[in-house]
Order: structure tokens, then C-alpha cells, then sequence
């Protein structure tokens, strides 16, 4: 039987191969913006990238490198998400080609890499609250002063007078409220505690923000997939995981309070209306961490891809270019697809601009 | 009495036979050093990288409740103590069993063919990999405990170790996966010494009238005894060492809370879940708490070297 399968296996992949092979050499399907059709390779020979960095994009960049290996097999570019603070210590020694980052680089780290930064956004990410309240269908509005105090370990109860009075329409059940953080350093909880820092002073005098925080309550889950397990599991439970993760997974949100006073739901609409609220400065360094704009969903954050701005190869340089552009160009329909925020079309061209400042060594 | 081939007992070793003698002598004893190196290499490594957190925490680290990445400040007292906690609920609940099971496998209460395959299927959980136990913890195990918990909580709820309401993961959970998980090692354990008494043993406990109970209980088990200690150190100290299942289900806080319906942390899962992204200080501290469950298996494996060395009798 087994005999039989195999030998009816092989000739199938022989042939899924081949038709592989052909749709990738037949044709270089669409164009990028340097390379226009039939055009050669964007570089002579084969070039290999390395990167490191943030896990929150990582899924992302994974998927951009992939697609525009197949699109430019000469080129393989490499991401190994091993974190935010790994990801900036290796670019700085400069054992990659290039980092990522989900907290933006400070003056003295820039200070210290002699072949000049460049921090590009490649894509933001919005963090949500989900909450497993089976009993409340549609979704539970929170004021800023309510998530905090959920999360200070104030409010315990779900029928709390002071999350009443945001949710009229609703009745909420007479249910402990149980806490979901994330157990291991991140930058999902950098960006989060970031923000309850900037909207509470006594979050920020209490807790504080960064990438692994002292928690007043809760449970820790391992991982946006740790967090939102438990989630699932626990009746009552509220956590706060990327807004990719939550849509792929069918989690109730809720809508959160921004600082113009309204509530406002997670959706792909207020995501871009915080992004055009945000004012990009010249270095492209911009932390919003309660931004303003009467459509705007309150925790949204860019997510940077670090550059040199001298490079001793000048395939690599152009290889590296060009991936960027991809993922500028085509790769910003991928992130919406894979949950991320793309970037408000003022943003790119900041970028695009901002990446003719990468050269070659002289 | 004539020996048959006088020459190839009087014959000399050959050089090459030497030689080939002395190199396996050689290689087997740098492999036996080799491994020592490598374990004090470890502990050496962890501890120099652990010298910026012990000067600056000092014996207090062990004591101290907090930990802040925020504020810097760094105690590892409610990891140690979930840490020993979480193993001591797993010994509580794993030995009896273990043994028990070990008791009736290496009787013959049973046909030997089912008994190969009860031994099989028990050896068979030490291959299960921990994140599937985790996995199975947290969509079965803690919906299940959860309800005992509840129950617990309303009836005995005076008693402070069900002080508080359950929230799902907790000490408890991690108790029982950890049970699960080194079920396997003590019954194995036991069973083999158990099965390799000398028979006489018995036969000389029922030949003096003793029922088959007195001598399982009077006979075999001590007999037995210095290999079921082995067994039980062997799983503690797998126990206090297990990550990613404790991970898991244990809930990551770190705070002491005596109620075992309360989330807790290990110092393994806490290394687990901080290593990747931190950095300066907060690595030193984190490998400080490594050193200190290196001390805490330590210290383990030596006290079961002094029960087996006290025990041994046959």
C-alpha cells in the first residue's frame, strides 16, 4: 500500500516542481519600481541579507522577503525576529545587514553606529483589549480611566458602576474581571504600558512602562498565542494582544476611549486616522503614545526597519533598496492582509525619499 | 589437566594490542572528564555573568519580592518559592502513585503480556514533549481543576491554601502536569529495582509465613528502598527544572501567594519568558536566579546521594 502511495507521489511532485520552476523563470511578473518587466536582476549575482529584530513584524517581513525572493531569486533576505533589544545590539555591532525595531532608537545608541542610522517605518501595528464576556455581544466600551484601573487591579468586577456608565446599552454580568498580561519581555507590552503611562500618572508612577513590567494583577501568557489561549479559556478574562492576532483569531475587542474624549473600535479606518494624526518628524522618529484625532484608535505604533547609511557592498545596497520598495509598494496590501496598519501614503514618500540617503562606500 | 593451545595463553601482549588498550583507557576517561568540564564550564559561565546582579543585590536577591525591570530592582523569592512548591505538589502526588504503580507492575497480579504493555505505556509518557503537555493543560486540565477549584474555593476557603478564587492557571495545574510528567521516571525507576530483588527474598518472606501484603510492605519496598529514592530525587529534579509546560499553566505572576488556586512563577519559566528580550542588568539578574536553581539541584541530588548512601542495605 504504502509501495503503491509513494510511487504515485513521485511523478506528482516531479511535476508540481517543474510547473514551479516555469512560473517562476516564465515571466517576472509585476514590476518593481527599479526593475520595469524583462528588465534584468536588480543585481549581478547572488546577494544574501541578514536582519534581526522585532518579533511583532516579523510575520510580515518573513512574508515580504519570501515574495520578493520569488520575484528576484537572486536575492535571499533572512529575518530572524529575536526581539527588539537583540535586534538593535546586532545592528549596532553590525553583524546584520539591517535590525527592526518596534521602539524607535535614542540619540546616544544612534551615536554609536559609526555607518550612520536610518530608522524607516515599514508598517505600525495596533494593540487591542479583547475580553471573553460570551454574554455581551456587541463590543464593550472602555474610557481610559477604566482599562487602566482594570489593569491596576482597581476595578475587579465587570458590573463595576464605572464600566456601567460607559455601556448603557448593555447589561454586564456579575463576573470577576481576570487579568491576561504577557509573561515574556516584548514589545506588545513596551508599546501598551507606553501608552497607560502617557494617559495615568499613577500607571506611570506605579508601574511604569517597558518591555517586561511589574504587573499589580493578573496572569501571564507566554506570546500573543499564550495570552490569547488564556483569554479564550477563562470567562471574565481581559488581555491585550496585536490587533492581527485578535482579527485571525475571532476575539471580542473592545473599544477604547481616546483622547478626544470618544470611543472609538479597532478597525482598519481609525487605525489610518491615528497614523494621519501623527506628525512625522524629519528622522521619522515619531512615538505617539496618546495621539489626537477624534477617529483616532489610541494605541497604534510604527514599527521601524533599521539601515546603515553607508554600505562597503554596493549589491547589497541595492538589493536592500529594492526589498524596501517592495515592501513600501506591494508589500503594504500584505500588511493589511496579515492585520497590520499600511502606511498613510505621506508616510511612504517620506520613506522613499528618506531612502536615497543610503549609499555605497566610496 | 592439559592445556589445549599453551601459546595463546603465555603469549605476550602484541604492542598494537597495547597501544589500542591504553587509547580506549585514554578516550574513555577524557570523555568521563570532559563531561565534568562541561558542566563546570556552565556553572562557571553562569556565574560570572551573574557577578553584576550578586554585587548589586547581594543575599537580599533570595528575600526580596520584587521584580521590576522598570525600576531595576530585582528579587527572586516568589520564583524559588513556586519553584519548590510546584515540585513538592508534583512529589505529593506523584510518589504514591509511582510507586504504586511500580508495586503492582513488578508483581504478578497480572499476565506478563498485559504488564509489557501498562510498563510501555507508562515509559511512553516520558516521550511526550513538554509544550503538548502544556497544550493539553491548558485546554483540558485547567477547565477540569478549575471546577475542583471553584469548589475548593466555596467550601474550604478558610483553609489559606484554597484562599483565593481560582483564575484558571495557578500552582495547582502546574502541580498536577508536573505529576503527570514525572510519573514515568519514578515508576520506571522503582519498578526496575523492585523486579531486580533476588527471589529468595520473597521466597524466604512467604516461606516464614508473612501474606503476600506484609511482604510487599515489610520486604520488598525497603529492600527496594535506596532505588526508589533514586527515583523520587531523579523526578524532583526534573521537576524543578521543567519549563515550558510550567509556563504554561502556571499563570506567570510573581508575587507569594500561599493559596495554591493562585497564579504563580518558576525560575525556569522566568528565564523561559524574560531571556530573549532582556538586557544589562536584568540578564545579570536573570542569571543569578539560574545559579540559584543550579544550587537548588545541587543541593538536591546531594541529599539523595546521603539517603541512598544511608539506606543502602542489599
Amino acid at each position: 500500500m504504502n509501495l503503491t502511495l509513494s510511487g504515485l507521489a513521485t511523478p506528482l511532485a516531479v511535476a508540481t516542481l517543474t510547473f514551479g520552476l516555469v512560473s517562476c523563470g516564465g515571466g517576472s511578473p509585476t514590476p518593481t519600481a527599479d526593475a520595469p518587466p524583462g528588465t534584468a536582476p536588480i543585481v549581478e549575482g547572488k546577494v544574501s541579507l541578514t536582519g534581526a529584530g522585532a518579533s511583532f513584524p516579523a510575520p510580515l517581513y518573513q512574508r515580504w522577503f519570501s515574495d520578493f525572493n520569488k520575484k528576484n531569486p537572486n536575492v535571499t533576505i533572512s529575518y530572524q525576529s529575536v526581539g527588539s533589544g537583540a535586534g538593535v545590539e546586532q545592528f549596532t555591532k553590525g553583524t546584520v545587514d539591517f535590525g527592526a525595531s518596534d521602539v524607535a532608537m535614542k540619540d546616544d545608541e544612534i551615536a554609536k553606529v559609526e555607518r550612520g542610522v536610518l530608522m524607516l517605518p515599514m508598517t505600525a501595528g495596533a494593540i487591542v483589549l479583547t475580553y471573553n464576556l460570551p454574554e455581551v455581544k456587541t463590543p464593550i466600551k472602555l474610557s481610559r480611566q477604566t482599562y487602566t484601573d482594570i489593569f491596576l487591579g482597581k476595578i475587579t468586577q465587570w458590573n463595576d458602576p464605572k464600566i456601567a456608565a460607559d455601556n448603557q446599552d448593555l447589561t454586564l454580568p456579575d463576573k470577576k474581571i481576570q487579568v491576561v498580561h504577557r509573561s515574556d519581555g516584548s514589545g506588545t507590552t513596551g508599546i501598551f504600558t507606553k501608552h497607560l503611562s502617557a494617559i495615568s500618572p499613577e500607571w506611570k508612577q506605579k508601574v511604569g512602562d517597558g518591555k517586561t513590567v511589574s504587573w499589580p494583577t493578573g496572569v501571564g501568557g507566554k506570546g500573543n498565542e499564550g495570552v490569547t489561549a488564556q483569554v479564550q479559556q477563562l470567562d471574565g478574562a481581559i488581555g491585550y494582544v496585536e490587533f492581527g492576532y485578535a482579527s485571525q483569531n475571532g476575539l471580542q475587542m473592545a473599544a477604547l476611549q481616546n483622547k478626544e474624549g470618544t470611543f472609538v473600535e479597532p478597525t482598519a479606518d481609525s487605525f489610518k486616522a491615528t497614523l494621519s494624526a501623527i506628525e512625522l518628524p524629519a528622522n521619522m522618529r515619531a512615538f505617539e503614545s496618546d495621539p489626537a484625532g477624534k477617529d483616532s484608535y489610541p494605541i497604534v505604533s510604527y514599527t521601524w526597519l533599521l539601515a546603515y547609511k553607508q554600505y562597503d557592498d554596493p549589491n547589497k545596497l541595492k538589493a536592500l533598496q529594492a526589498a524596501i520598495d517592495y515592501g513600501l509598494t506591494e508589500g503594504q496590501q500584505v500588511s493589511a492582509e496579515l492585520g497590520y496598519v499600511p502606511l498613510p501614503e505621506s508616510v511612504v514618500a517620506k520613506v522613499e525619499a528618506a531612502k536615497a540617503e543610503m549609499v555605497a562606500k566610496k | 589437566m592439559t592445556v589445549r593451545n599453551p601459546s595463546s595463553v603465555t603469549r605476550p601482549r602484541s604492542d598494537t594490542e597495547r597501544i589500542l588498550d591504553q587509547s580506549f583507557l585514554w578516550l574513555t576517561r577524557l570523555l568521563a572528564y570532559a563531561i565534568a568540564a562541561v558542566l563546570l564550564a556552565i556553572a562557571f559561565q553562569v556565574l560570572v555573568q551573574s557577578l553584576p546582579a550578586i554585587q548589586r543585590f547581594g543575599v537580599g536577591f533570595i528575600f526580596s519580592q520584587d521584580w521590576d525591570p522598570v525600576k531595576e530592582s530585582y528579587g527572586a523569592l516568589p520564583m524559588i518559592y513556586g519553584t519548590l512548591v510546584s515540585a513538592l505538589i508534583a512529589l505529593l502526588l506523584a510518589v504514591p502513585i509511582g510507586v504504586g504503580i511500580a508495586v503492582f507492575l513488578s508483581e504478578n497480579f497480572l499476565p506478563l503480556q498485559v504488564r509489557t504493555v501498562l510498563v510501555f505505556l507508562v515509559e511512553l509518557l516520558a516521550a511526550i514533549p513538554s509544550v503538548v503537555y502544556g497544550l493539553w493543560g491548558i485546554f483540558v486540565l485547567i477547565p477540569i481543576l478549575r471546577g475542583f477549584g471553584v469548589w475548593l474555593f466555596e467550601n474550604f476557603g478558610w483553609f489559606p491554601l484554597f484562599s483565593t478564587q481560582p483564575s484558571g492557571p495557578g500552582m495547582l495545574p502546574a502541580g498536577v502536569i508536573l505529576t503527570i510528567m514525572i510519573l514515568p521516571i519514578i515508576t520506571a525507576i522503582s519498578r526496575d529495582s523492585l523486579a531486580s530483588l533476588p527471589p529468595e527474598l520473597r521466597q524466604a518472606s512467604i516461606g516464614l509465613g508473612a501474606t503476600r501484603w506484609e511482604t510487599i510492605i515489610r520486604v520488598l519496598i525497603p529492600a527496594a528502598f535506596s532505588g526508589i529514592v533514586g527515583a523520587v530525587m531523579l523526578a524532583l529534579g526534573r521537576a524543578m527544572g521543567e519549563t515550558m509546560a510550567v509556563t504554561m499553566l502556571i499563570g506567570n505572576a510573581n508575587t507569594v501567594n500561599v493559596s495554591l488556586l493562585a497564579p504563580g512563577n518558576t525560575i525556569a519559566s522566568l528565564l523561559a519568558n524574560q531571556f530573549a528580550e532582556a538586557s544589562g542588568l536584568q540578564v545579570a539578574a536573570l542569571m543569578y536566579a539560574g545559579l540559584i536553581l543550579f544550587v537548588l539541584t545541587f543541593i538536591v541530588n546531594i541529599f539523595a546521594e546521603l539517603v541512598i548512601l544511608k539506606v543502602k542495605k542489599f
